[in-house]
């Protein structure tokens, strides 16, 4: 499971970036959010959300175990940078801020990167499956996949 | 300071001081931000009589509380100088994503002030600020130029930057942002091309705090959804703004051949159903906005791909309806042209309007032009005469300072069909048979635009051909519009998909942490509002008047040729009479000056 997108719908309106930072940090920054939009203007003018698709390559590069996948998810356990809320959604792996020792490595590797260093931490920022995102993009691009639906 | 940046950049090019201070309590108190900011700033920083053009003319670029925060169209940003165009205070709305990031590297604020000895851009990346070397983008179009800086600099980086009509202080030059978004009224391209400006870029990385998230995402989220499923947010997320077409000249209110009409014989083919089939290629939102007008198209001209944001209604109503280019094809190619060359659609549009209707009466002829036939129509004229004014080459000098100076220079009656109020061409609707959208236009504050009291809709509710009553409304719109302007959004979620105006005193209360009940917006709005009638009056001093206040005589000595409104005209006493009333209601005297016991009202 996890977060995809219809990328010819997208308006680049970043509401989605914004209600990401809001819902995990309680302050409002794009640069703190777990997905991008990508703009190519002047041509072919198109937009191009990247958003995490759970892969896990973050958790299998991770020198100190970080990352994983809960069997259960906890919902109060920490995943984000910061001050932050949520976490462990089903589907969605998650990085442990109190093991992260801040190299880095899962952001250079990861294959569409999607996982954020901002200079307020050290712990980078992750999809957490939240789904805050989905019913606020107005165009409809974010929405849930379930490979086994 | 909750939902502010908390800081006001002051950037002089003369002597390439840079300085932060912080944003002052009182300013906020009493003037919100946007428009509010930029008008007392100006009113309080500018000396009268000073030349809009010249190095004690300064500019301010404006965010709101609002901008950049998780709040529907929250990416609107204020430029306002001394305009060129009225020599008086002008400003200028702009969308995409610049408030947002100019909020993000921790102002509210930028003043620019002297005049750079060479061409130079202003770099702000966060507390990192410079003055640089602008040389090589100089006499570039403006499309080109953002795509050069955001190759040079990085594409995270937002950018605004004139075109070769600003560089050349084409009084109608616009600001451009995002491959699409303009701040076109007024003239301040011409402001950033006299101070020797070529373009503002920012990045911002730091977060902005808000008194109460968890309220801000609660009531965010359901201002999100009630856009969402609105009726008409479809439409206007297929066709934006050019969905007016077809209902601007079903209604006789599309400005037509200098707006000797208010009916376009060819409107089926530049509105926004032909759009859709032929032109757009993708939506395209500032900002926060769930509705995203933006549409933008393709062209192709001589086996050459153009590609646009628009034509909006706007540009269709004066490039298409006004100078009659009745073609999707080559209206979408207006645009390019006017955007690339970083002038103002609205006001580009009408002085080539003029231009057209004096050559069509001979009062200039091909010697003026340059051999070429300056035709209602003619893409190609139009292309031409685009490019003599941006050069200021030819004849196109003389239009290039707007239709009112122009017709001061070229006489033979022309002034009697130059269509601007104050030294501001009129926008994109005829209203001869609508007194509100008239008395609108006349009464605006920065000169003839519509965006101050989109008043036409209550002429068709009430009656058109009904006078005594219309101030009322149209004070109320002049009060209420201007908020979302200091509020740092755009006003369309409100007008259009009828988002309740309950949720904006809200909004700015769980992000500022203030208290403020609507009335005490619409009072703020109010100060502005005579803040910015009294800017005007100081400027002219004895020489102002309620003459100040009239259309151009082409509305009461024309009746609309043809369409729905055909054969409407204005009495000129009819014309006094909406005056009269519109002083009254605002507390003004006979001659349009605000009396003193208003102005101790509004605390000024
Ligand atoms: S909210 Fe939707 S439309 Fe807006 S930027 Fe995000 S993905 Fe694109
Ligand atoms: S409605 Fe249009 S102008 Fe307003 S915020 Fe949305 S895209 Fe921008």
């Amino acid at each position: 499971m996890y977060l995809d997108v219809d990328a010819t719908k997208c308006t680049g309106c970043r509401v989605c970036l914004t209600i990401c930072s809001l819902y995990h940090f309680k302050e409002i920054n794009p640069k703190k959010a777990a997905l991008t939009i990508d703009a190519t203007f002047p041509k072919p003018g198109k937009y191009e959300p990247r958003v995490c698709n759970q892969c896990g390559i973050c958790a299998s590069v991770c020198p100190v175990e970080a990352i994983s996948l809960p069997a259960r998810p906890q919902p109060d356990q920490a995943v984000l940078a910061g001050d932050a809320r949520s976490g462990g959604k089903e589907g969605a792996y998650i990085i442990d801020s109190e093991k992260c020792n801040g190299c880095g490595e899962c952001v250079r590797e990861c294959p569409t990167q999607v996982m954020f260093l901002h200079e307020d931490s050290s712990v980078p920022i992750k999809c957490d499956l939240c789904k805050e995102c989905i019913p606020v993009c107005a165009p409809g691009v974010l929405f849930i996949k379930d490979e086994n639906k | 300071m909750f939902a502010y940046g908390g800081k006001i950049l002051r950037v002089n090019l003369s002597n390439d001081k840079i300085s932060i201070e912080p944003l002052p309590e009182k300013l906020v108190s009493d003037y919100i931000g946007g428009r509010g900011f930029s008008a007392r700033i100006l009113y309080d920083e500018l000396k009268t009589g000073i030349d809009p053009l010249g190095a004690e003319n300064k500019i301010v670029v404006a965010s709101g509380p609002l901008s950049g925060l998780f709040v529907p169209g929250a990416g609107k940003l204020t430029f306002a100088s001394k305009s060129p165009a009225t020599n008086s205070y002008g400003d200028s709305n702009i969308g995409g994503h610049l408030a947002s990031e100019i909020k993000y590297a921790g102002y509210d604020v930028i003043i620019i002030e002297g005049i750079s000895d060479k061409p130079v851009y202003l770099y702000i990346n966060n507390d990192k600020i410079e003055i640089r070397d602008a040389g090589k983008y100089c006499g570039k179009g403006a499309i080109t130029t953002e795509e050069m800086l955001k190759r040079d600099l990085g594409k995270e980086f937002e950018i605004a930057v004139i075109g070769p009509a600003g560089e050349n202080k084409v009084k109608f030059a616009c600001i451009s942002h995002d491959f699409g978004r303009q701040a076109g009224r007024t003239g301040i391209g011409a402001v950033m091309g006299a101070k020797n400006l070529k373009a503002i870029a920012v990045r911002g990385t730091l977060s902005l705090k808000v008194a109460d998230p968890d309220k801000l995402l609660e009531i965010g989220k359901k201002a999100f959804a009630d856009c969402i499923k609105h009726p008409a947010w479809k439409l206007w997320l297929d066709q934006g703004t050019a969905s007016v077409t077809n209902w601007s000249n079903q209604q006789g209110s599309f400005p037509t051949r200098n707006f000797q009409s208010g009916f376009f014989e060819d409107y089926q083919k530049i509105s926004g159903d032909v759009m859709l089939k032929e032109t757009i290629v993708n939506n395209k939102a500032c900002f926060g906005c769930p509705m995203a007008c933006g549409k933008y198209a393709r062209t192709r001209r001589n086996n050459k791909e153009y590609y646009v944001e628009g034509p909006e209604y706007e540009t269709a109503a004066m490039i298409g309806g006004d100078c009659a280019i009745g073609n999707i094809h080559d209206l979408t190619y207006a645009n390019y042209i006017c955007d690339e060359l970083g002038i103002d659609t609205i006001s580009g549009g009408s002085v080539a309007a003029f231009a057209m209707e004096c050559y069509e009466k001979g009062i200039i002829d091909k010697k003026d032009t340059g051999g070429v036939e300056l035709k209602f129509g003619d893409i190609r004229a139009f292309e031409h005469i685009m490019n003599l004014i941006s050069r200021r080459e030819g004849i196109g000098n003389l239009l290039a300072d707007g239709v009112k100076v122009a017709a001061e220079k070229l006489g033979k009656g022309s002034a009697r069909f130059a269509m601007h109020v104050k030294g501001l061409e009129i926008s994109g609707y005829e209203s001869r048979r609508a007194p509100a959208m008239l008395l609108s236009y006349m009464t605006c504050d920065i000169g003839a635009h519509h965006n101050r009291a989109w008043a036409i809709t209550h002429d068709i509710a009430v009656g058109r051909d009904v006078f005594a009553g219309k101030s009322k409304r149209v004070i109320e719109l002049q009060h209420i519009r201007p908020i979302f302007d200091m509020l740092g959004t755009c006003r369309l979620q409100w007008v259009e998909l009828e988002l309740s105006l309950d949720y904006y005193p809200q909004l700015i209360n769980v992000t500022t942490g203030r208290n403020y009940t609507m009335d005490e917006l619409l009072h703020s709005s109010e100060r502005v509002w005579n803040l910015n009638r009294l800017f005007l009056i100081r400027e002219h001093k004895d020489n102002f008047g309620r003459h100040f206040d009239y259309p151009p005589a082409r509305v009461y000595e024309n009746g609309v040729q043809t369409g729905p409104t055909a054969g409407s005209k204005v009495k000129k006493e009819d014309i006094d009479k909406l005056l009269d009333e519109y002083y009254q209601m605002r507390g003004w005297d006979k001659n349009g000056r605000p009396t003193p016991e208003k102005l101790k009202e509004l605390g000024l």
